[in-house]
């Protein structure tokens, strides 16, 4: 079956399973990887991306459900203003270890200050908790939040 | 056929006597044991001219207009310095410490300083293994001085050159940031001189720095992969790609020794997109177009197991096996003078028995390998922390020469010792050859989790005795415990019968207690067991630092107190401890409902104190608030580093000790996911301070000693909370909930 959509600013005309989660056409068809596949069932947020700006869990959002949607994956966040203050304060408290869960944390974070310019801890919390680190990076990653929000305060 | 099939059986066992050429040896490993008591091994190798064409590749500058004086570095006329890295990197830091090392003793601009990860090689290879390989917190220690001999010897010859062109003598130079220098000022980049210092003499003894004119090291230095880590560039051993690769997705064996009984071929092939459906020793694989084929065709394959001996397990028969061990612990790791006469000369006794569950590794990426077997070559593709035996190991599924094997070392998406394991390079190498296509197999989650390698349970029982000052007169230990030397496949248990990494931590503590023995007793339940993060010490340090601190309890002195009182003839315990409880204000009071818990170990030549702040809530749920960690890793290369992977160690152990646990029923795992196999999330992060001493002591590993001080540090503190005492882990919740 043939799918539309959009995705970092481009059309793009899939022939495959309308069934098929979203990740694996972003991964395998597209060959964007930096989207990462982690549990395939949504329980740690690896493979987070944006549809029309909300973020979701693309292995366990079927590429049907993307059809005529914008798609935002971590190769085209940073042409976002939020997306240009995250990835700039990630790299400023250089927060990765093995790196793997990052681009979903990165996809995360944007979401949240997208919608919520000064988050509180709280709010981190709320909005990351579903974005699993193994390696343990969580207080870099709720410093980096604070420090991308003083960013796009003072005007990006 | 037959031969390599035997083989790929897992665990890959080469014959206990005669250990395969590409597997570590015994002696490397217990080297490790022993931290850091190998580095004395000769450091000629990486300077060998002969291996300077390993840094050559892949510069797009001709080779005669490159400085590449050993497999370590090359320099090109654009002044940029390239560090090549043996190591595999799984946020440890390898990638940005090695060209750290090189960089230093080189003088390079840091600026100018990439990395990049080298192919599989024997100028490599980890001193303390004797193998290219990355584990037990072995990088930075095992290539204190060949790295840094590197740099020299790169150094010395652009001085050499400089001198030659400049007509002086070398001794007039100087260099500086990626330049050499005269006494009268007059300046060559490093760069300018790549031509001429490539037909210096390598120096067989390159002067290294006095730590005084240090740089580069022992600065916070930012990682060298964050940027592709950040914009989503970065390639994992999941991201690898050649044209015309077919995915494999496995129903695997869900534990060793199962057979398939029955399966359906075709409901697996009806899957639109499904290739191939091939039967190897370690289960079923299909093989599609793409993952979510390949996923819906092994879902398909309704396959049904003969689970062999294990049929039954569960976790009563593991908890049975361990309490035979505890029977037949009469292996002996430590025996100081007399416990019968210290038990009777004590005022008072006390026992207790500690256990902790097997545990999955749980790495964010899943394994994954992409192998291509291609006539007599074998190319793979593959995030592995045993680069080098790789080699060995899949030229014999392959049966080509190890030379023939192309080792692609990907990023790591995780390791913390699973991918110390081949059971996934020799799967996709097997289906390659059988398929004839590149295939890249990817574990699904549940496969990751469920037919893997686990830290082995283990079992303890204490007694002390104490005299009537409440001072230990007497420890007594029997450990039971699955052998991770046995199941390695490349270590087999010494003749003492201990298997020194089921007691590592416990019977080598540091307290001083006249009367003690430690004994071992094995215990075989059946799951495959591996190294995981600090291995042994993950679960020996929560045992001892528990049970002390139970026995100044007993004796009414402050647990710190009582530690340091114990600890006249170790300085370096005493100073992180010192250190940790300082920063953590130990002595000042805590607001209302915190409560405090210390602990100490020793791992991988590093010294860790820790002090948990926590609270337990009245339906028994317990929050960790902060951390405070001191560490002693002797002389250090990236104080970040340090920093970051003391804090991660931290979490990975609170995500043990809050919820790690694999459980068996009816022959197999009862988890498959992270909703029952919970890990630590950002909402309970506490908050983390590490603080380093400044030290003169050998450089200790720093990937896991963070680890094992944390459950106990908790479990202590849980105990000053409500008087508890949880002497299992994972932590229940349920004991603490007040009536």
């Amino acid at each position: 079956m043939s799918i539309s959509m959009t995705v970092n600013g481009k059309a793009v005309t899939l022939d495959a399973d309308p069934q098929m989660p979203l990740l694996w056409a972003l991964r395998e068809d597209l060959q964007l990887t930096g989207t990462k596949f982690g549990c395939g069932m949504a329980l740690c947020g690896a493979c987070t991306v944006h549809l029309d700006g909300q973020p979701v869990r693309s292995c366990q959002t079927p590429l049907a459900s993307a059809a005529g949607k914008k798609i935002t994956t971590i190769e085209g966040v940073g042409a976002t203003p939020a997306g240009r203050a995250v990835q700039h304060a990630w790299l400023k408290i250089d927060v990765p270890q093995c790196g793997y869960c990052q681009s979903g944390q990165i996809m995360s974070a944007c979401a949240l200050l997208a919608g919520k310019k000064k988050p509180t801890d709280a709010d981190i919390d709320g909005a990351m908790s579903g974005n699993v680190c193994r390696c343990g990076t969580y207080n870099q990653i709720r410093a980096a939040i604070h420090d991308a929000s003083a960013t796009l305060a003072k005007g990006g | 056929m037959d031969a390599f099939l035997t083989h790929v059986a897992m665990p890959a066992r080469p014959a206990d006597d005669q250990p395969s050429p590409a597997a570590p040896t015994s002696a490397g490993r217990r080297a490790l044991l022993k931290g850091g008591a190998a580095l004395t091994v000769s450091f000629a190798l990486p300077l060998a001219a002969g291996r300077a064409a390993l840094a050559q590749t892949a510069t797009g500058v001709p080779a005669s207009n490159t400085f590449a004086p050993n497999a370590w570095l090359r320099i090109t006329p654009d002044n940029r310095v390239t560090v090549v890295c043996g190591s595999a990197e799984m946020g440890q830091g390898v990638l940005t410490a090695i060209p750290m090392m090189v960089a230093e003793e080189l003088d390079a601009d840091w600026a100018l300083v990439s990395v990049e990860q080298a192919p599989a090689d024997a100028a490599y290879n980890n001193p303390m293994f004797g193998m290219q390989a990355t584990g037990g917190s072995t990088t930075v220690r095992a290539h204190w001085t060949p790295v840094r001999l590197a740099g020299a010897a790169a150094r010395q010859m652009l001085i050499a050159a400089a001198a030659q062109q400049w007509k002086v003598d070398a001794s007039t130079l100087r260099t500086e940031r990626g330049q050499v220098i005269g006494a009268n000022g007059r300046k060559a980049s490093y760069g300018s001189l790549v031509g001429a210092a490539a037909k210096q003499p390598v120096p067989e003894k390159p002067a290294l720095k006095d730590r005084k004119d240090f740089r580069i090291m022992g600065k916070p230095t930012r990682r060298l992969d964050s940027a592709a880590k950040i914009n989503g560039t970065a390639k994992f051993g999941i991201d690898a790609h050649v044209d015309g690769l077919l995915v494999a997705v496995m129903a695997r064996a869900p534990i060793a020794g199962a057979k398939p009984k029955a399966f359906d071929e075709g409901k697996a092939k009806a899957v639109k997109g499904v290739r191939k459906v091939i039967a190897i020793p370690s289960g079923v694989a299909v093989l599609a177009d793409g993952y979510w084929a390949a996923r819906q065709g092994r879902d398909a394959l309704g396959i049904e197991w003969d689970l062999g001996a294990h049929v039954d397990l569960s976790s009563d028969k593991v908890s049975a096996s361990l309490d035979e061990g505890l029977q037949n612990a009469t292996a002996i790791a430590r025996d100081v003078g007399n416990v019968k006469d210290g038990s009777a000369n004590a005022a008072r006794n006390l026992s207790a028995q500690y256990d902790v569950p097997y545990l999955a590794h749980a790495a964010m990426e899943p394994l994954n390998c992409l192998a291509w077997v291609k006539g007599d070559e074998v190319t793979i593709w593959a995030g592995t922390q045993s680069q080098g035996p790789a080699q060995g190991i899949l030229s014999q599924v392959a049966q080509v020469t190890p030379a023939k094997v192309k080792v692609n070392t990907m990023l790591l998406g995780g390791g913390f010792g699973r991918r110390f394991a081949p059971d996934f390079t020799i799967d996709a190498t097997l289906l390659s050859k059988l398929s004839g296509s590149p295939v890249k197999l990817i574990y699904a989650r549940e496969d990751d989790m469920a037919a893997g390698y686990y830290r082995p349970t283990s079992r303890v029982r204490f007694e002390a005795g104490l005299d009537d000052q409440g001072q230990p007169l007497m420890l007594r230990a029997d450990v039971a415990s699955p052998s991770i030397m046995a199941a390695s496949g490349f270590m087999k248990i010494p003749e003492n019968g201990v298997d020194s990494m089921a007691v590592e931590g416990l019977a080598d503590h540091p307290y001083e207690i006249p009367h003690q023995r430690i004994a071992y007793g094995r215990a075989e339940p059946g799951p495959q067991v591996w190294f995981w993060r600090s291995v042994g010490h993950s679960q020996n340090a929560f045992f001892i630092e528990s049970f002390i601190d139970e026995l100044a309890h007993a004796a009414k002195v402050d647990p710190l107190k009582y530690r340091l009182g114990l600890l006249e003839k170790h300085p370096r315990a005493r100073g992180v401890l010192l250190l940790a409880a300082e920063k953590a204000g130990w002595s000042r009071p805590l607001p209302k409902g915190r409560h405090r818990g210390i602990a100490v170990a020793e791992s991988f030549g590093t010294w860790v104190a820790e002090v948990a702040e926590v609270s337990v809530s009245k339906d028994g749920g317990i929050t960790v608030h902060r951390v405070t960690a001191a560490v002693d890793c002797g002389q250090i290369v990236n104080p970040q580093t340090i920093a970051r992977q003391i804090e991660g160690a931290v979490v990975y152990g609170l995500s043990a000790a809050l919820y790690g646990r694999i459980t068996f029923k009816d022959g197999k795992v009862e988890q498959s996911n992270f909703h029952d196999y919970p890990v630590l999330r950002l909402n309970e992060m506490p908050k983390v301070d590490v603080h380093i001493v400044q030290s003169n002591e050998a450089p200790g590993g720093i990937g896991e000693p963070g680890t094992p001080p944390i459950a106990p540090a908790v479990a202590n503190a849980i105990f000053a909370a409500t008087g508890k005492r949880l002497r299992q882990l994972p932590f229940d919740s349920e004991a603490l909930k007040q009536a």
